[in-house]
């Protein structure tokens, strides 16, 4: 276990700078996810701090050790890929078995140390086979096998779970989060996937275009977004944003509720609201429309809990809708970036 | 062609359809169309020759003799009591193995230069691919310059760079084994442009995540070499294998073309041998039998290849 810590980490490629200067520090036996849109320098952070590019200037360390310019293999990191990069020509067995051979682990030791792992993943029964006779969730866990039994100070992921279709993904987002708290590594994992963000990280990096945009908790990144970037990269659908009095208002579209559902709240900023559009998706509703009197080009969208189904809302009509004062949050008009109340 | 005519207004109805029309959507037509030239190729200018000079071997047929009097194999066991034959062989055996083992090791040590980038990169691409693309008789002869016992560029260089002095230069085409030495090297430098660009195929279809795994694994270069990437590509290995086995064994232009197979036949090819004594002495069917004693080890090689390349397949 070990704690990695960024200073200044830039990357260019070429005319294109990947990476802006990037601070950060991943505490020991934490899971943080690195979430932003494709091409926001993520795993290019990731590769850098694996080893794998090297980093135009900056510092890095990985415990307290200065790692630029090791290779991978003297940084304690292992890695798993988005498509997992396993070889195709060796037993499951032999695939775990790789990094220790690399690292002139004695043979006898290296059996025990290959079933200890595909025990951890209850991959024991497939040691024999070949990667292409799993499936993608076994194959999967072979990767973190592979990962594992070295038993690295850093843990690094790259979209691990993209490949697998929806269901599986659900229950291996569980599985590796349950996995990582037991065997209490530091985890760096990279996602585009908003809900694995959400669902996993202790902590979350939103980065866009090579820049940290905001660092925190899953709740803090959700309720105080730094920015109208992530505030409208997180959440389905994202955070309203509309003018008032030279800055920009944000709220979130579970918070933009029929007046009726608070009851006997006060404190509601109330606003009329013209449906227009319904879109029903099972457990809510999702209601498109305009507010009255705030000049606003596009929709904001309400997002109603399917135990207000009772409310019948019609296109075109105007219902009275209000929003907690306290939901609501201010951004600078021309940075973006979070302001006091407007 | 019948029906063009009566289709010429937009609202006329669809004249019904003659037996031609979808002739060439029918691949009951198409794929004996497509096949027919490859075919008639073959059984022309291969099947043919071939079941002639299985025939000539047979028989006591030659310039001077012109009987077709079968003979049975008293031909093969003529050239089998031959010690040239014998030495020939050996020979072949010798040049198809070193010249594919030097140029496989050249293509590939070339492929993974190739896949890096550095500046320059489409200039030397374009360099490699010359010895391949140069007309063989003219690259010879640039060899042959090169082995020339007075002139050679070669011994030239080695004495200024004081390896050998100037009253020992090696007789590159006038000993026998530096002659061999010599076929092998020029045809191994044949051969290591298509080895390079076979493995440059092999190498690029890796999947990056792999080789990256490989470099997270801790592999240093033997390791990432000889255990992920040799065995990764060795289905294309082995065709390239079996092309540049078939492509040596039978091939007699360097050969000839260097040392006409002397000194005193030391460097004799089964090709050139056979070219020799069936061409240029006259001597058809024993020609024959030499070049046809080329086919059963070609049958044995193909068939080792492709059985074990079906058994990686499963």
């Amino acid at each position: 276990m070990a704690q990695v810590e960024a200073k200044q980490i830039k990357k260019q490629f070429g005319d294109v700078t990947a990476l802006h200067g990037i601070d950060l520090t991943v505490k020991e036996g934490e899971f943080c996810v690195f979430l932003g849109p494709s091409g926001c320098g993520k795993t290019t952070f990731l590769r850098i701090i694996c080893g794998l590019e090297s980093a135009s200037s900056g510092e890095l360390y990985i415990g307290d050790k200065p790692v630029i310019g090791l290779p991978p293999r003297a940084r304690g990191v292992a890695m798993v890929f988005q498509t997992y990069g396993l070889y195709p020509h060796l037993k499951v067995r032999d695939n775990i078995a790789f990094p220790l051979k690399t690292q002139g682990t004695p043979k006898d030791e290296i059996k025990p140390k290959v079933e200890w792992a595909a025990g951890l993943l209850g991959i024991g029964h497939l040691l024999d086979r070949k990667p292409r006779q799993l499936s993608g969730g076994e194959r999967q866990r072979v990767a973190l096998a592979r990962a594992l039994v070295r038993e690295p100070a850093v843990f690094l992921l790259d979209e691990p779970l993209s490949n697998l279709d929806a269901k599986l993904r659900t229950s291996a987002r569980n599985e590796l989060k349950e996995f990582q708290r037991r065997i209490g590594t530091t985890t760096i994992y990279v996602t585009h996937d908003q809900v694995e963000a959400m669902g996993m990280g202790d902590r979350i990096v939103v980065m866009e275009h090579g820049r940290v945009r905001q660092v925190g908790t899953p709740t803090e990144i959700y309720d105080e977004p730094a920015n109208t970037f992530v505030a409208t990269f997180l959440g389905t659908p994202p955070m309203n944003l509309v003018e008032s009095n030279g800055h920009l208002m944000g709220f979130r579209p579970e918070n933009f509720l029929h007046k009726s559902i608070y009851e006997n709240l006060t404190d509601l900023m109330d606003i009329n609201f013209r449906v227009a559009r319904v879109e029903y998706l099972g457990s809510e509703r999702v209601v498109y429309g305009f507010l009255e009197g705030i000049p606003h080009e596009g929709e904001v969208m309400s997002k109603l809990p399917v135990h207000v189904g009772h409310l019948d809302l019609r296109e075109g009509e105007q219902y009275p809708f209000a929003i907690k004062r306290q939901d609501l949050k201010y951004f600078d008009k021309s940075t973006g970036e979070r302001t006091a109340k407007g | 062609m019948e029906t063009t005519t009566t289709t010429t207004t937009a609202a006329a109805p669809p004249a019904k359809p003659s037996r031609f029309q979808y002739m060439l959507d029918n691949p009951g037509f198409l794929a004996p169309l497509f096949m027919a030239p490859a075919v008639v190729y073959i059984v022309l200018l291969v099947a043919f020759p071939t079941v002639l000079s299985v025939y000539y071997s047979l028989s006591a047929y030659n310039i001077y003799n012109l009987s077709f009097k079968f003979v049975g194999l008293k031909n093969y066991i003529d050239i089998f009591q031959d010690d040239v034959f014998l030495q020939t062989l050996g020979n072949t055996f010798i040049f198809t193995i070193a010249a594919n083992v030097i140029g496989l090791a050249l293509g590939k040590a070339t492929a993974l230069l190739l896949l890096r980038d550095f500046r320059g990169k489409v200039f030397v691409r374009f360099l490699i691919i010359l010895p391949w693309a140069v007309p063989i008789a003219l690259a010879t002869l640039a060899w042959r310059w090169m082995f020339d016992s007075l002139y050679s560029v070669i011994n030239w260089s080695l004495q200024h760079a004081h390896l050998i002095g100037p009253n020992t230069w090696p007789n590159w085409l006038g000993e026998e084994h530096l002659a061999m030495i010599s076929v092998i090297i020029v045809h191994a430098w044949r051969l290591f442009p298509f080895g390079a660009v076979i493995f440059l195929a092999g190498l690029t279809s890796i999947p990056k995540d792999v080789m990256d795994a490989c470099v997270v694994d801790g592999a240093g270069f033997w390791r990432k070499n000889f255990q992920i990437v040799i065995p990764m590509i060795t289905p294309i290995i082995a065709i390239a294998g079996l092309f540049g086995i078939v492509f040596t064994f039978t091939d007699m232009s360097v050969v000839y073309l260097l040392t006409k197979g002397g000194p005193t036949n030391s460097t004799h090819v089964l090709g050139s041998l056979a070219f020799q004594v069936g061409i240029l002495s006259g001597d058809v069917s024993h020609g024959a039998a030499i070049s046809l004693v080329m086919f059963p080890f070609l049958l044995v090689a193909s068939i080792l290849l492709l059985r074990f390349l079906r058994r990686r397949e499963v």
